[in-house]
């Protein structure tokens, strides 16, 4: 294999406290610490575990989204990442629009292995690496918790609600991964040093002639209920019945 | 007072509009950026340094502080993580950061253990800055390598009769052709039990009184040198103090520091320099101990509300995050100066001075707030109250800042 793509998100860091804003739109995210989303970060440390072990040459990392995403990439390329590609853009990007997006860039630049997070933990979607592997036609190994490279195929280890499950994939392909796949490593202070020589390519959606129009409409965002307090009952007779009543009421 | 506003406007900062993070494009001369701000890799290595602080360091404080014993494993991984040699140039193998860089990693480690931070501190503000500034060509070339990679350096100053009055010291060299003799004892030696190079103040010329004092190199197996008992410490126990003893240890003449007669220089202006990073250890210290309280208090009700609700306790944290603020404000200002090759003497005993009583102060107050748990082992913030009492202590005590400062001030009106 000669080169990995890996998409990495700016979100919001996991430690935060997320706040509704007042407008119900969405998430406060004025003066809040931002970090790479922690599958990204796993599937930069799976690509740059598969370039030391001889598995691939070049490493590239592409953001989309704020001039700000440059410090997730530059966290990128101080763990190792070999180049990276800004696609910058102020407007609101969904699932389907990054997909277009990386789908050009992955055209162009022509990787075996895309290797996503499996979602991001702002929005949850667990989409972007499924539409883009449907997008370019390539098969997908998602929610990789072991990525074994032989010649001229992958197997993927998947983690899946009835257990694991191995597939052969001929690259090229689209990997998506999983909590378990690895540990990422924190970039060495002499890395991060050596990443601000490395360029970051500019990009734009115009550019590369994708429409990232939304498709969907957030209608408003809500604190989850708060836990009310428990009821404690004396039979088994008891809790059925109260559970039968909760059911009526739903 | 207007001599020294002159002297401080009449220069600008380095931070380029290239640097700036989210900020406005445009970059008028009149934009200046907070104290606090970092360039791009300041940032990375903040919340690189953080991580491993919190994921490598943290499992292990406990443990090296009740048997008062630092992790081998985790001083190899300080220095594969490039925490040893920050400021050192990347062709001698360090990392070739700036020196706020360094005062950042040891306000992030001291967050969670001050005794690791300040093992980093003394290795990069005091050994590495000597050698780098001080050492001929070849010294460097010999030693910044190995400093940055793999060898722990200690910094032999102090001796049992002399502290603050360090020119005092009775270690003597007595030159003998193309080498040096050093026959004394030195005192207090933070890492003296993992050291493997020691830099030594001793006087070649007592008749000239401090004029005689010279700073020599020193490889721990050269013979005469041994490591003596280590002190069983209140606080910061992971870090080794030990008393180390020269015995007509034979050092040849090309492994002096600087000039012969001129190691009371960079003593005063090493430990200068030490001081900021002695602020950003005992700032870490305060935010650490800070953080560990604020979500129990949160948490802890009394009479039927968080008891960080009181009116008591709100006025209580507010003043300790204020002077915790304060503390920062004025280390990461003394290490701006310093990096720009602006005068930063004062400012780096204000920031020691302050920073180490804010430390204090948080960490009592935190014991305080937190009630009877906080007088337990099992909770982090007894280990950092243990800890911040060096503070006023190494380094420049409470009253040589203050003098020092002292001095300057009546300088200015003079």
């Amino acid at each position: 294999m000669n080169r990995i793509l890996v998409p990495v998100k700016r979100v919001i860091d996991y430690a935060v406290k997320i706040r509704v804003r007042p407008d119900k739109l969405g998430v406060e995210t004025a003066n809040v610490k931002m970090s790479m989303n922690p599958f990204d970060e796993i599937a930069v440390e799976e690509a740059i575990q598969l370039k030391e072990k001889g598995h691939a040459k070049e490493i590239i990392a592409v953001s989309l989204g704020p001039k700000a995403n440059q410090e997730t990439l530059r966290t990128a390329l101080a763990m190792g990442a070999d180049r990276a590609i800004l696609v910058e853009t102020d407007a609101e990007l969904q699932p389907l629009a990054v997909a277009k997006l990386l789908q050009k860039i992955a055209e162009a630049e022509k990787p075996d292995l895309v290797i996503l997070g499996k979602q991001a933990i702002d929005d949850d979607a667990n989409q972007t690496g499924q539409m883009l592997a449907g997008l370019l036609k390539w098969p997908q190994g998602t929610f990789a918790s072991q990525v074994n490279p032989l010649s001229g195929k992958v197997n993927v280890t998947r983690e899946t609600d009835k257990g694991l499950e191995t597939l052969e994939i001929i690259p090229p392909a689209v990997l998506t991964a999983d909590l378990r796949l690895n540990t990422p490593r924190f970039a060495k202070l002499q890395n991060i040093m050596k990443a601000k020589k490395k360029e970051i390519e500019q990009r734009t959606p115009e550019g590369l002639g994708v429409d990232i129009s939304p498709r969907l409409t957030v209608i408003s965002v809500e604190e989850p209920p708060t836990r009310a307090a428990g009821v404690k009952v004396e039979t088994v007779d008891q809790l059925v019945q109260k559970n039968k009543k909760k059911k009526k009421k739903k | 007072m207007l001599k020294s506003i002159a002297r401080l406007s009449g220069n600008t900062l380095k931070i380029t509009p290239s640097r700036l993070l989210g900020a406005p494009r445009f970059f008028s001369s009149n934009a200046r950026l907070p104290v606090t701000s970092f360039s791009e890799e300041e940032v990375i290595l903040q919340e690189s340094v953080a991580k491993f602080a919190r994921e490598v360091v943290q499992p292990l404080v406990k443990e090296m502080d009740e048997h008062s014993k630092l992790d081998m494993d985790l001083l190899s991984d300080c220095f594969n993580q490039g925490l040893m040699g920050i400021e050192t140039p990347e062709e001698l193998k360090g990392t070739g950061m700036s020196f706020t860089s360094s005062i950042i990693a040891i306000e992030e480690l001291a967050k969670v253990d001050p005794a690791i931070s300040v093992i980093v501190d003394v290795q990069n503000t005091l050994i590495n800055t000597s050698i780098r500034k001080w050492g001929s060509k070849s010294l460097q070339e010999k030693f910044l390598p190995q400093l940055a990679e793999s060898t722990l350096g200690s910094f032999c100053l102090s001796e049992w009769e002399s502290g603050s009055d360090a020119f005092a010291m009775k270690t003597r060299a007595e030159k003998k052709g193309d080498h040096f003799v050093i026959n004394g004892t030195k005192a207090w030696i933070t890492n003296a039990e993992q050291a493997g190079l020691f830099i030594v103040l001793a006087n070649a010329d007592p008749s000239k009184g401090y004029k005689g004092i010279t700073a020599f190199v020193v490889p721990r197996d050269t013979p005469g040198l041994s490591i003596g008992k280590k002190e069983d410490k209140l606080g910061i126990r992971a870090s080794s103090t030990c008393e180390v003893t020269f015995t007509n240890v034979k050092v040849p003449e090309t492994n002096i520091l600087g000039e012969y007669g001129k190691g009371y220089k960079i003593a005063i202006e090493c430990l200068n320099e030490g001081r900021i990073g002695i602020a950003g250890q005992m700032i870490g210290l305060a935010q650490g101990a800070f953080d560990a309280t604020m979500p129990y208090i949160i948490e802890r009700k009394q009479f039927g509300q968080s008891i960080a609700d009181f009116q008591g306790m709100q006025f209580s944290y507010a003043d300790l995050a204020t002077d915790i603020m304060s503390g920062r404000l004025l280390t990461y200002h003394a290490a701006r100066l310093k990096e720009n090759g602006l005068p930063f003497v004062t400012e780096a005993a204000m920031a020691k001075l302050t920073c180490s009583r804010v430390a204090r102060k948080v960490t009592s107050a935190c014991i305080s707030m937190l009630g009877g748990v906080g007088f337990t082992k099992d909770f982090a913030v007894e280990k950092f109250y243990r800890d911040a009492a060096i503070g006023e202590i190494y380094e420049g005590t409470t009253n040589i800042q203050l003098q020092t400062i002292a001095k300057h001030i009546k300088d200015q009106y003079k």
